[in-house]
């Protein structure tokens, strides 16, 4: 059994991923793909080409239907639902294009759900989403709702919810497509400062000026990967 | 090489789970996040729910009503004669000291025996003077009377003082008259000491009754102390024994009696006790009824409609939490369970307005209409339960719903 702290924390060989519709589509061919702790990736390509499904696939949010993909070390094929489940709980933080941020409940109560699905005690919940705020510098803005906030601000609650409980893999899927260019700057600054305190981030964008921040790139087209010189 | 801060079990992650005090929280934060929304959807349920307990109630309140008024003088009596055989004649006979015995149960308030006395035909006169203007000698009956009947019967002196154990004791000639006997021999006080004549015995009469609230016949005649009876007439048994009871306590007093006056023969007297207090039964079952309970039937099944509707709604609007709430760790079950929770919670609180709006109509018809309003206290605890079930039943469907909608879809819809 090989040891999970020395292995890749993302590691995918010869997944594919082909729904089965009339004729069946091949969203991911053969895709090899091995990221280790520290890296900052960026997954570009046009869309239809394949790139959410393999952020689904890498989330655990879907399954491949060829290949092996092995998190931190365990094949996650081996793990039944509420493993999967627990295992987005608590290892990989989301970050999505259109935030889905809850909009009847606080920033802080935001942040706060993340720790909801992990069985885990209530106390200290609210110091620690204030500490994963204070990351972004949004504890100012803990008690608004997100309506009143920008969508920089609304971006950043996201990232702090990610945050909370410290994942092994922060996922954004194109996290500044609904973010004008100064905006995008700072929470790509964000994401880099992140880095720079040892995140392992995956990022999927079909900018590339979005993608050069990245100190890795790969290419994605009709579901085939392709690594950047 | 950084270590993994979670617990690892046989190389695999750990589950992910909620407690109950979080899906509670997740739940009501679902349900109040459109507060004016979730009351329009309760109401069906509530005005369902009333309307069953309310018809349920009233219909208890108007079975339970009591006939006519209710009479505290009869309902507190007991008249204890002994079985007269078939001929009419007594063979049975009652205790002397069947006042005392009836005294020492729980609940008497007073008792008295009472016993005719047959004088020979003697005729009661106040006079020794023949005026043969007038009548001076009446036949008036005479009763002989324990001491304690005077407060059994509720009697009230006009004048005088009643008779009293030392006189029964020692068998004193005394009489006490009741107001129409008085008026007959032409008493009206005792302050001179006035007499009467029984046949040839002189009895000093020492009281006049004013009234008496039972056995009226004692008004128009002459009450001598048992004792007295007892020593001149021979009298061998009390007639009828008079109890005066505690309210509500006459129907377990009769029961007593027998075994508390005659142990030797249970079946040797006659106790009448009140009857128990008229009530409409049957008044439960009735069209109105029928049609009310049908009504709530209805309103409740409309109310399952809307809450089952409004939580469809709901999960579609919601695609988008459901989509994040499944990438943050919820599984399917979870989900499922968030959106039970908030339909059942929805048919509970309908329940419980409901019963409450329901005792409420109980209550204030009853008081209009001057009736002692009547639930079943199970109603009103098991309305919530059933809107709960009715609410949980409704939110099976689009329970379904959000279980079955794929992460990957749920998360690309805005939001």
């Amino acid at each position: 059994m090989r040891d999970g702290s020395s292995a890749p924390v993302v590691s995918l060989s010869n997944v594919s991923r082909v729904y089965p519709t009339d004729p069946p589509v091949r969203a991911l061919i053969d895709v090899d793909l091995s990221i280790e702790s520290g890296d900052w990736l960026a997954i570009e390509g046009p869309s239809g080409s394949g790139k959410s499904t393999l952020l689904n696939v890498m989330g655990c949010l879907d399954r491949q239907t060829e290949g092996t993909y092995r998190f931190e070390g365990v094949d996650v094929a081996d793990l039944n639902d509420r493993e999967r489940a627990g295992l987005r709980s608590r290892r990989i933080g989301f970050i999505f294009q259109s935030f889905h941020l809850l909009r009847h409940r606080s920033v802080l109560e935001n942040v706060m759900m993340a720790e909801v699905y992990r069985h885990q005690s209530r106390r200290g919940r609210s110091e620690r989403a204030m500490a994963a705020l204070d990351r972004v510098e949004l504890t100012h803005r803990a008690d608004f709702l997100p309506t009143r906030l920008s969508g920089g601000e609304q971006q950043r609650v996201a990232i702090a919810r990610a945050l909370l409980g410290s994942p092994g893999l922060l996922l954004s899927d194109e996290p500044t497509g609904n973010l004008d260019s100064t905006t995008s700057g700072r929470i790509l600054d964000l994401l880099d400062g992140l880095h720079d305190e040892g995140l392992t981030i995956v990022m999927i964008t079909h900018d590339s000026e979005v993608a050069k921040r990245a100190r890795r790139r790969v290419h994605i087209r009709d579901g085939r990967l392709e690594e950047a010189s | 090489m950084r270590l993994l801060p979670f617990r690892r079990r046989t190389s695999k992650f750990q589950r992910s789970g909620i407690s109950a005090v979080d899906l509670a929280d997740e739940a009501s934060a679902g349900l109040f996040a459109r507060p004016g929304r979730m009351v329009l959807t309760v109401s069906g349920t509530v005005i369902g729910i009333a309307a069953l307990v309310a018809t349920l109630g009233l219909a208890r309140t108007t079975g339970n009503r009591i006939l006519g008024r209710f009479d505290e003088l009869a309902a507190t009596e007991i008249f204890i004669t002994t079985q007269t055989a078939a001929d009419g004649t007594t063979q049975e006979w009652l205790p002397w000291d069947a006042p005392e015995r009836m005294q020492r149960l729980n609940g008497v308030v007073a008792a008295g025996s009472l016993t005719s006395v047959d004088t020979n035909g003697a005729l009661i006169s106040t006079s020794p003077i023949s005026d043969p203007t007038s009548q001076t000698e009446f036949e008036l009956p005479v009763q002989a009377a324990s001491p304690g009947l005077f407060k059994a019967v509720r009697a009230n002196l006009a004048t005088g003082r009643f008779l009293d154990g030392g006189n029964s004791v020692r068998a004193d000639r005394m009489a006490v008259l009741g107001s129409g006997a008085a008026i007959r021999l032409g008493i009206t006080s005792v302050a001179q000491m006035p007499a009467l004549r029984i046949g040839d015995d002189v009895y000093l009469i020492v009281g006049i009754l004013d009234t008496v609230a039972r056995q009226q016949d004692l008004m128009g005649a002459v009450i001598i102390p048992e004792g007295t009876a007892r020593a001149d007439y021979g009298v061998t048994s009390p007639e009828l024994v008079v109890v005066e009871t505690q309210i509500g306590a006459a129907a377990l007093i009769a029961q007593q009696t027998p075994l508390a006056l005659r142990p030797d023969n249970v079946a040797a007297l006659k106790v009448a006790s009140p009857p128990e207090p008229k009530r409409v039964k049957d008044a439960v079952v009735n069209d109105l009824n029928t049609l009310f309970l049908l009504l709530g039937g209805v309103s409740l099944l409309v109310g399952a409609i809307g809450i089952a509707n409004v939580t469809l709604v709901s999960v579609i609007e919601r695609t988008s939490e459901i989509g994040l709430r499944r990438a943050i760790g919820a599984t399917r079950t979870h989900i499922a369970a968030q959106f039970l929770l908030e339909s059942t919670a929805m048919g509970f609180i309908g329940g419980i307005v409901g019963a409450s709006l329901g005792s409420i109509v109980v209550v204030v018809v009853a008081a209009v209409q001057g009736w002692t309003p009547v639930l079943d206290p199970m109603t009103p605890l098991l309305a919530p339960i059933g809107g709960a079930v009715i609410g949980l039943v409704s939110g099976t469907y689009p329970a379904m719903r959000a279980t079955r909608m794929e992460p990957v879809m749920a998360l690309r819809s805005g939001g």
